[in-house]
């Protein structure tokens, strides 16, 4: 085993703790796996940019929540009781009668909603900086994936608690598949299992959300990592740190992963841990947004709740869906309002990734995004009446036209000349 | 494989038998694993048991006054029956022109039901309560002027609003683009409804 120790840092890392007894265990270690190999390429000797800023810190706070998730679930599934007869009941009893259950249970609730938060503001991160531009359009279509995944995670959660908003979200998500031309109703039968949502719905949700889907995350997750490991990081000024190496190889404006950004993260993780402490310990359901007042009733097939709304995190999506007087163009829209983000690497034109040397144009555009997104995200909580329906289509419209007109405004576009080398002024 | 000598030169591999095999296998393997996939897929059904609950149902119509509702269900969705006064009856003509398909052509209805009552017998409407649009429970609204001054009475769906009339007939500006379902149903005593089973025998 060759393991290259260049910086100190790297060999520092191995030697902690370490007596001679240790030692040799390292060498043990390291000639069966690479485990310093490993820790050198991805983490003490993997540069970064060294102007990251604040938009840096929701990738790894993706992670931290992921993590989150994956330990309140497993222990979640300890308690609850997936069927129709249980569901509801389990998911009480872990709120009353399980010690610190209620804790475990509000950590994963809200974790959903941090989870969404998190990564909605990686990905307008993304687009500030145009890290979806080549050569990291593989990088964005992994992580548009893990997007995907999330959705599909998140509404299945949702499902599980059995409440009357569980039930009748399901109804409506489900009925979505319905609208396909031809298969649709057979289709929506066999993802029910029966006539109606029922006990066999609620099984395979149940199933999928605790093993398929997370296995499918994980995966997606360390490919979105290995790929971004592979191109490295963009960054603020969107300019490739790759180009400009030193004598020794390395980038001249990159700094080792580990101790800067490490360090750097830790104090993302903790303000996020305080925020995330404040939700869960004094404003659980955040007034309806992160938990529905209509599911702490227990699932009713004969009884709709007075105005059915997903979550915020779906309703932008939602809100599209209803702007539209006719099903099967309203699904299509959702879906098609889902789907333009993969294509963004192929409509930008602009010869600049980020912002910064960007024209009035792209700012413009990206500014008009935001505001039909976070709007739609309000309208979708509302009900569908009267002037809310028509804001709807208009900020439906702006939305499209971000992508739609992209290839024109990216590359009419006044760019301002791009620098050499990273902007960049120590603190 | 015995005889080795018998390959020409001994150590040179055939590339094309060597790519013919590989590529034979690929599709040997792909062929059988979408027959594996069979099983699974086949298992997401409903099941015999879920089949069996779904059977028809039976309704009393005895005890149901002119005017009322009830709401049985079968196969996990609830049914409207109503049984409608000759005023109801009367309301479901002449707004044919706000209607998005008052010939019910798109919409799904048996035969004996494709007509402007939507129903077998005038009397007696039996609709499955779920709204086109996104499955939810349309609620009633039978009194004229319910719901706005020209509102003739009908159904309203309290998720997205889509609006039906007495026959539940959908209107023009609602999201929901086709009428409301029409189980299959018959009527074996005259106080007696069956749903999901009629001359055609039990719904597939």
């Amino acid at each position: 085993m060759t393991v290259k120790t260049a910086t100190g840092a790297a060999a520092a890392l191995p030697k902690a703790g370490g007596g001679s007894a240790g030692k040799s265990f390292w060498a043990w270690l390291n000639k069966r796996l690479p485990v310093d190999q490993f820790l050198a390429t991805q983490v003490t000797e993997y540069y970064a940019p060294k102007n990251f800023n604040f938009w840096y810190y929701f990738g790894s706070l993706a992670l931290v929540v992921l993590v989150l998730q994956l330990v309140t679930g497993i222990f979640l599934t300890m308690f609850y009781k997936p069927g129709e007869a249980t569901a509801f009941d389990s998911v009480q009893f872990i709120m009353r009668e399980v010690d610190f259950g209620w804790l475990i249970r509000y950590l994963h609730s809200s974790g959903a909603s941090f989870f969404f938060i998190v990564v909605y503001l990686h990905m307008f991160r993304a687009l500030l900086y145009g890290s979806y531009k080549p050569p990291r359009e593989l990088l964005w279509l992994l992580g548009m994936l893990v997007y995907l995944a999330l959705m599909a995670e998140a509404f299945m959660g949702y499902v599980l608690p059995w409440g009357n908003m569980s039930f009748w979200g399901a109804q409506v998500i489900i009925n979505l598949f319905g609208t396909i031309p031809g298969i649709g109703p057979d289709l929506v039968l066999w993802i029910r299992g029966d006539y109606g949502i029922a006990d066999a719905t609620l099984n395979r949700l149940f199933s999928l959300h605790v093993a398929a889907v997370p296995l499918a995350l994980l995966g997606l997750v360390a490919l979105h990592l290995v790929a971004l490991h592979e191109v490295g990081s963009n960054n603020p000024d969107g300019i490739e740190i790759k180009d400009k190496v030193g004598a020794d190889g390395k980038p001249l404006d990159g700094i080792p992963f580990h101790p800067y950004y490490t360090v750097k993260d830790f104090v993302g993780v903790a303000v996020f841990l305080v925020l995330l402490a404040i939700v869960v310990f004094f404003v659980p359901n955040l007034g309806g947004l992160f938990l529905e007042a209509p599911n702490y009733e227990p699932a009713n097939p004969v009884s709709t709740p007075a105005d059915i709304t997903p979550v915020w995190y779906f309703t932008p999506y939602y809100a599209m869906l209803r702007a539209v007087p006719d099903q099967r163009l309203g699904a299509l829209l959702l879906l098609l309002g889902v789907l333009a983000f993969l294509f963004l690497p192929w409509l930008d034109r602009s010869p600049v990734k980020s912002m910064r040397y960007r024209g009035w144009m792209s700012r413009s555009a990206l500014a008009i995004f935001v505001v039909s997104f976070v709007g739609l995200g309000y309208l979708g909580m509302q009900p569908a009446l009267g002037i809310y329906v028509v804001i709807a289509r208009i900020l439906a419209a702006l939305y499209f036209l971000f992508f739609l007109l992209m290839p024109f405004y990216t590359k009419l576009d006044p760019v301002k000349p791009v620098p050499e080398r990273l902007v960049y002024h120590a603190h | 494989m015995a005889d080795h000598a018998g390959v020409a030169g001994g150590d040179e591999v055939d590339l094309s038998r060597r790519k013919f095999l590989t590529r034979a296998t690929i599709a040997t393997g792909a062929v059988g694993a979408v027959f594996a996939a069979i099983p699974f897929i086949e298992s997401w059904r409903p099941s015999e048991r879920a089949r069996a609950l779904g059977a028809p149902v039976m309704v009393d119509l005895s005890k149901l006054e002119p005017g009322q509702m009830t709401l049985p269900v079968w196969r996990r969705q609830p049914i409207f029956v109503v049984r409608r006064t000759p005023d109801m009856l009367k309301r479901i003509s002449g707004h044919d022109g706000e209607l998005k398909d008052p010939g019910s052509k798109d919409s799904e209805q048996p035969a004996y039901a494709s007509n402007e009552v939507r129903s077998r017998t005038p009397e007696f409407l039996v609709l499955i309560a779920i709204c086109t649009h996104l499955g939810c429970l349309p609620k009633q609204r039978f009194d004229a002027g319910a719901l706005s001054a020209s509102w003739p009475g009908g159904f309203w769906c309290p998720c997205h609003g889509s609006r039906f009339d007495l026959a539940g007939r959908v209107f023009a500006g609602s999201p929901a683009s086709v009428n409301l379902r029409v189980p299959p149903y018959s009527f074996p005593k005259e106080t007696l409804l069956l749903i999901g089973a009629d001359e055609k025998g039990v719904a597939s």
